[in-house]
C-alpha cells in the first residue's frame, strides 16, 4: 500500500474530543473512579498508621495470605490446563468439539453464587461421589478453578490459531520431536497470551466472592478469603478495616491489569 | 475544475511526508502522481481530497481556497485502493449513497444509479453485495459511487494495486476511455511507471516528499530532470560514467571510436525484444535492448566479443 | 493428541459439567411440583423481577457508553488515552465486595454524597438505585471491549469514503459505522446481560438483602440456602443457570449467523 509509516487513522479536521466522548469520560469517572477514590480515601482517613494497623491485624493477614496462596496455585493449574484445553480446541478435531468450545464460557454465563452452590453439591457433604471438601481450602481452590478456567483458554486460543504452522513443520524437518517443537517453537510465541490470560485469572481469583462464600464456610484463619473478610468487616461496621484490605486488593488488581495489558500489546 | 496545490508541507510526528510541494492540475486533465512507496504521493492526494490537513500551504479548486474545507464539502470523488465498499449495502445502495445523503428524490436516484451501472458494466449486479463481486467489479462500483454525485474532481489512490495483472490492464484502458467520455479533472496515484505512462496526460514524479518533475509522459521519459526520474520512469544501464536507456544503445561487430568493447554474457528473449547482457573489458556490466530483427541480424552467441555504441549518435563513417 | 484430549475433556467434565448437571438433578429430586412452587412464591417472583430491572437499566446504559467510548478510543487521538484504556478494565479485576463498599462510601448515609441524597429524600444504598449502580459498574467493560477490536479491524476507509460523498459525521456514524460494528455490539450486549444477571457480591453488600424488597435472584439463592431450603436454592439456581445457558446459546447463534453472512 502506498501509505506512509506512523500514519494514524485520524479524521482530517483537528481531533477535538467531541461531546459524546466527554460524556463517556464523565460517565466512566462517576461510575468507576469516584467510588474507588472513596475507598482509598476511607482507608487512609485515620492516617497511614491506622491503615497499617488494620492491614496487619492477624485475621486480615491470614485472609490475605490465604487468598494469595490459593489464587497463585489455582492460576498455575489453570495456566497449564487452560493451555492444554486451548491446544485441543484448536488443533484436535472430534465430534462435539463445538459444544465443548461453548461450554468453556459457562463460568462466564453462570452467576457466581450458582457456581458456588453447584460445587458445594458436588464436592460437599452430600456429594454423590463421596468427595467432601466443604469448609476446606481445597474446596475454595475448586471454586476458583471453576471461575478462572475461561481466562487462559480464551487468551491462548486466538493466538494459537494465528501461529504459523510452517515454523513447526520446519522444526520437524530439522529433526525436532513434537515436545521439543512445542517447547522451543510454539510456547515462546504463546507466552504473552498465557501470561496475559494468567494475570486476568489471578486478578479474578484474588477478588472472587460469590462462588467461594458457600463452599468455604468462611472459617477465619482457615478458609476465609480476603473478599469474605472484607464483607465481614462491613457487616461489623469496621469500615476502616474493610477499606484498608480493599486497597490492598485494588493495588494488586491494578498491577495485574497493567501487566496483562502490556503483555497483550506486545 | 483546475487544481492548484502550493507549497504543501505535512508531518506525521517527526516524519516529514511532504516538503513544500506544489502541483498544478489543468481543468479536465488526467494526471498521475508517480513515485515509490513512502514518497508522499498518497499523502498529497489525501491533502487535495481534504482527508488530511496540511501543516502549511494552500489548495485551490478553480481559484477557490479550499485548504480548510472538510472532505465532506469539497465535492471530490475518491476511490480507495481497497475499494472501501459499504459491505452491508447492495451495489445499488452503495452507488446511491451520495445521492441519498443529499435527499434527492427516489426516481431521480434510481435513474442515475441505472445510468452509472450501465457506464461501469454492472447492470444486473445491482442487488448483489460487494462480497459477491470480484475485485475488478468492486472497484468499478467504487468508481460509479464516486461519480454519482457529479464531483468536479476525481481522485484515485492506487486504484488498481489490489487487482490481478489482466484485470489491471483492462481497468487502465477503461479509465482512460471513461475520462474521454466524462472529462472530469482526474488525479491518480501509482507506483507503476508503466501504468502512469499508459494512462496519464501529465505525470508528476514524487520522491521523498518532493516533486522531481512534472510533464507529459514523453517529457518525463526522454528528458528526465533528475537521475531519480531517469531511473524510476524507465530502464537504465550504465556505460562508463553515463546513465543511458538500454534501447538507445547499439551493438556492432567491428571496433569503432567511442564504442565500448564487451563480451556477450547472456542473450535473453523477451518476446518481441531481446536483451543482451554484456561484460565490458573495463567497467560494470551493461544491458542493451534490441528488436528481434536487429538481434537476429547480429547472430549473437555467448562469449562473442562485440562493441557497444550510443545509438543516438550518428555513426561515423 | 489422544492423551491430551482425554486430559482436557476429563478436566472439563469434573470442573464444569458435573457440578452443573448435579444442580438440575438436585432441583427435581423432590419432584417438579416442589421445584415449581419454590420458584413462584411472591418473594421469588419479586427477586426475578428485580434482577430483570437491573438488566433492563444497566445494559442499555452501558451499551451507549460502550459504543461512544470505543469510538473515542479507536477514532480519536488525545492525551491520556492509555490511561482511559486501562481504567476501563478495572471492573474486570476488582472484587465485587470492594465495589459494594466503594458505592456505600459515596452514596451511603455517611458517604461523600450521603447528605445531599438524604436531604432530597433519595435512597441509594439498601435500595434499587444502589443495586443498579453496582450492576452498571461490573458490566461496564463488556461492550467497549467487544466493539473496539471490530472498529480497529474495519478501518477508517469506509468512513472516509462516506465523508467524501458528502455525509456529515453523524450520518457517517449511523449509516456506515454502526451497521459495520453491529456484531461487536451484539456480543457485548449478550455478555453484559449475562454478567448483570449473575452479579452477586457487589449487590449483596449494597442491598441490605431485604427479602421481597431488595433481594435479586442471585441473593435469593444464598438466602434460601442459609434458610435450610435446598430446593428453593437449587430451583432458583436452575432458573439462573437456564438464563445463563440461553445467553450462551444466543452467543452461539449470533456467531453462526455472522459467519454465514460473511461467507
Amino acid at each position: 500500500m502506498a501509505s506512509l509509516p506512523a500514519s494514524p487513522a485520524r479524521p482530517a479536521i483537528a481531533a477535538r474530543v467531541p461531546l459524546a466522548g466527554g460524556v463517556a469520560v464523565l460517565y466512566l469517572s462517576v461510575i468507576v473512579l469516584l467510588p474507588l477514590a472513596a475507598v482509598t480515601a476511607k482507608a487512609f482517613e485515620g492516617g497511614i498508621g491506622e491503615f497499617w494497623e488494620q492491614v496487619t491485624q492477624p485475621q486480615a493477614v491470614a485472609a490475605l495470605k490465604l487468598t494469595l496462596g490459593i489464587s497463585l496455585v489455582v492460576t498455575l493449574i489453570n495456566v497449564v490446563m487452560g493451555t492444554i484445553i486451548a491446544w485441543v480446541l484448536v488443533r484436535d478435531d472430534f465430534r462435539g468439539k463445538r459444544l465443548v468450545n461453548t461450554l468453556i464460557d459457562l463460568p462466564f454465563a453462570l452467576p457466581t453464587i450458582v457456581a458456588g452452590l453447584t460445587l458445594l453439591a458436588l464436592y460437599g457433604s452430600r456429594s454423590p461421589i463421596g468427595i467432601d471438601v466443604a469448609y476446606t481450602r481445597i474446596g475454595v481452590a475448586m471454586a476458583l478453578l471453576f471461575v478462572t478456567l475461561p481466562f487462559v483458554v480464551r487468551a491462548v486460543q486466538p493466538t494459537l490459531q494465528e501461529v504459523d504452522r510452517d515454523m513447526e513443520e520446519a522444526a520437524a524437518s530439522l529433526g525436532a520431536s513434537p515436545w521439543t517443537t512445542f517447547r522451543r517453537v510454539v510456547l515462546p510465541n504463546l507466552r504473552p497470551a498465557i501470561v496475559a490470560g494468567g494475570s486476568l485469572a489471578f486478578a479474578r481469583a484474588l477478588g472472587e466472592f460469590g462462588s467461594v462464600v458457600l463452599i468455604s464456610g468462611n472459617l477465619p484463619y482457615k478458609t476465609e478469603v480476603a473478599s469474605v473478610f472484607i464483607f465481614g468487616q462491613i457487616e461489623n461496621d469496621n469500615v476502616h478495616g474493610a477499606a484498608a484490605v480493599s486497597v490492598v486488593l485494588l493495588l494488586a488488581a491494578v498491577v495485574l491489569l497493567a501487566a496483562a495489558g502490556r503483555l497483550a500489546r506486545r | 475544475m483546475a487544481i492548484e496545490a502550493t507549497d504543501i508541507t505535512k508531518h506525521f510526528g517527526d516524519f516529514k511526508a511532504l516538503d513544500g510541494v506544489s502541483v498544478n492540475v489543468p481543468n479536465g486533465s488526467l494526471t498521475a502522481l508517480l513515485g515509490p512507496s513512502g514518497s508522499g504521493k498518497s499523502t498529497l492526494l489525501r491533502v487535495i481530497a481534504g482527508l488530511e490537513e496540511p501543516d502549511g500551504g494552500t489548495v485551490r479548486f478553480g481559484g477557490r481556497d479550499v485548504t480548510h474545507v472538510s472532505a465532506q464539502n469539497r465535492g471530490v470523488g475518491f476511490v480507495f485502493q481497497h475499494y472501501a465498499a459499504f459491505k452491508h449495502m447492495t451495489v445499488r445502495d452503495n452507488i446511491a449513497f451520495g445521492l441519498k445523503i443529499r435527499k434527492q428524490p427516489k426516481d431521480k436516484i434510481k435513474a442515475r444509479v441505472d445510468e452509472l451501472l450501465g457506464l461501469v458494466h454492472l447492470t444486473g449486479w445491482a442487488d448483489r453485495y460487494p462480497a459477491q463481486l470480484s475485485g475488478g467489479q468492486r472497484q468499478r462500483m467504487a468508481l460509479a459511487r464516486a461519480l454519482a454525485v457529479e464531483p468536479e474532481v476525481l481522485l484515485l489512490d492506487e486504484p488498481f494495486g489490489a487487482l490481478d495483472t489482466r484485470v489491471r490492464e483492462e481497468l487502465r484502458e477503461w479509465l482512460r476511455r471513461l475520462h474521454e467520455e466524462v472529462h472530469v479533472t482526474t488525479i491518480f496515484v501509482t507506483h507503476d511507471q508503466q501504468e502512469a505512462m499508459e494512462v496519464a496526460e501529465q505525470i508528476v514524479v514524487v520522491n521523498d516528499g518532493r516533486i522531481e518533475q512534472a510533464g507529459s509522459p514523453a517529457d518525463v521519459y526522454e528528458k528526465p530532470a533528475t537521475p531519480f526520474v531517469m531511473e524510476f520512469v524507465g530502464p537504465v544501464t550504465r556505460v562508463g560514467e553515463r546513465v543511458v536507456r538500454p534501447h538507445d544503445l547499439d551493438i556492432v561487430q567491428d571496433a569503432e571510436p567511442g564504442a565500448l568493447e564487451a563480451m556477450v554474457q547472456r542473450v535473453v528473449y523477451l518476446g518481441f525484444e531481446v536483451r543482451v547482457e554484456l561484460v565490458p573489458t573495463d567497467g560494470p556490466p551493461v544491458s542493451v535492448q534490441l528488436t528481434r530483427t536487429e538481434a537476429d541480424a547480429l547472430e549473437l552467441a555467448e562469449g562473442d566479443i562485440v562493441w557497444v555504441r550510443d545509438g543516438r549518435v550518428p555513426a561515423r563513417a | 493428541m489422544k492423551g491430551l484430549r482425554f486430559a482436557a475433556l476429563g478436566y472439563l467434565a469434573a470442573i464444569l459439567v458435573a457440578p452443573v448437571g448435579l444442580i438440575f438433578y438436585r432441583t427435581f429430586e423432590r419432584g417438579i411440583g416442589a421445584a415449581w412452587e419454590s420458584v413462584t412464591t411472591p418473594e421469588a417472583q419479586h427477586a426475578f423481577w428485580l434482577t430483570l430491572v437491573m438488566v433492563v437499566i444497566a445494559v442499555p446504559l452501558n451499551t451507549v457508553f460502550g459504543v461512544a467510548t470505543a469510538m473515542l478510543l479507536e477514532r480519536r487521538e488525545f492525551r491520556g488515552k492509555a490511561v482511559l484504556n486501562s481504567i476501563i478494565d478495572l471492573p474486570f479485576a476488582i472484587s465485587p465486595v470492594v465495589v459494594g463498599l466503594a458505592l456505600i462510601l459515596v452514596y451511603g448515609r455517611t458517604g461523600w454524597f450521603g447528605d445531599w441524597f438524604a436531604e432530597n429524600g433519595i435512597r441509594i444504598i439498601f435500595s434499587t438505585p444502589g443495586m443498579v449502580l453496582a450492576t452498571i459498574f461490573v458490566c461496564l467493560p463488556f461492550v467497549v471491549r467487544e466493539v473496539q477490536p471490530v472498529l480497529r479491524e474495519i478501518g477508517t476507509e469506509q468512513e472516509e469514503a462516506a465523508r467524501t460523498l458528502g455525509a456529515t459525521p453523524a450520518q457517517t456514524f449511523w449509516r456506515i459505522t454502526l451497521p459495520a460494528i453491529r456484531w461487536g455490539v451484539g456480543y457485548g450486549v449478550v455478555l453484559s446481560t449475562a454478567r448483570a444477571l449473575g452479579e452477586f457480591g457487589a449487590v449483596a453488600v449494597v442491598s441490605g438483602r431485604i427479602s421481597g424488597v431488595t433481594e435479586t435472584a442471585t441473593l435469593r439463592v444464598q438466602e434460601r440456602f442459609e434458610a435450610f431450603d435446598p430446593v428453593g436454592a437449587y430451583s432458583a439456581s436452575v432458573v439462573l443457570a437456564l438464563m445463563g445457558m440461553a445467553v450462551l446459546l444466543f452467543m452461539n447463534l449470533l456467531e453462526r449467523r455472522r459467519r454465514r453472512m460473511a461467507a
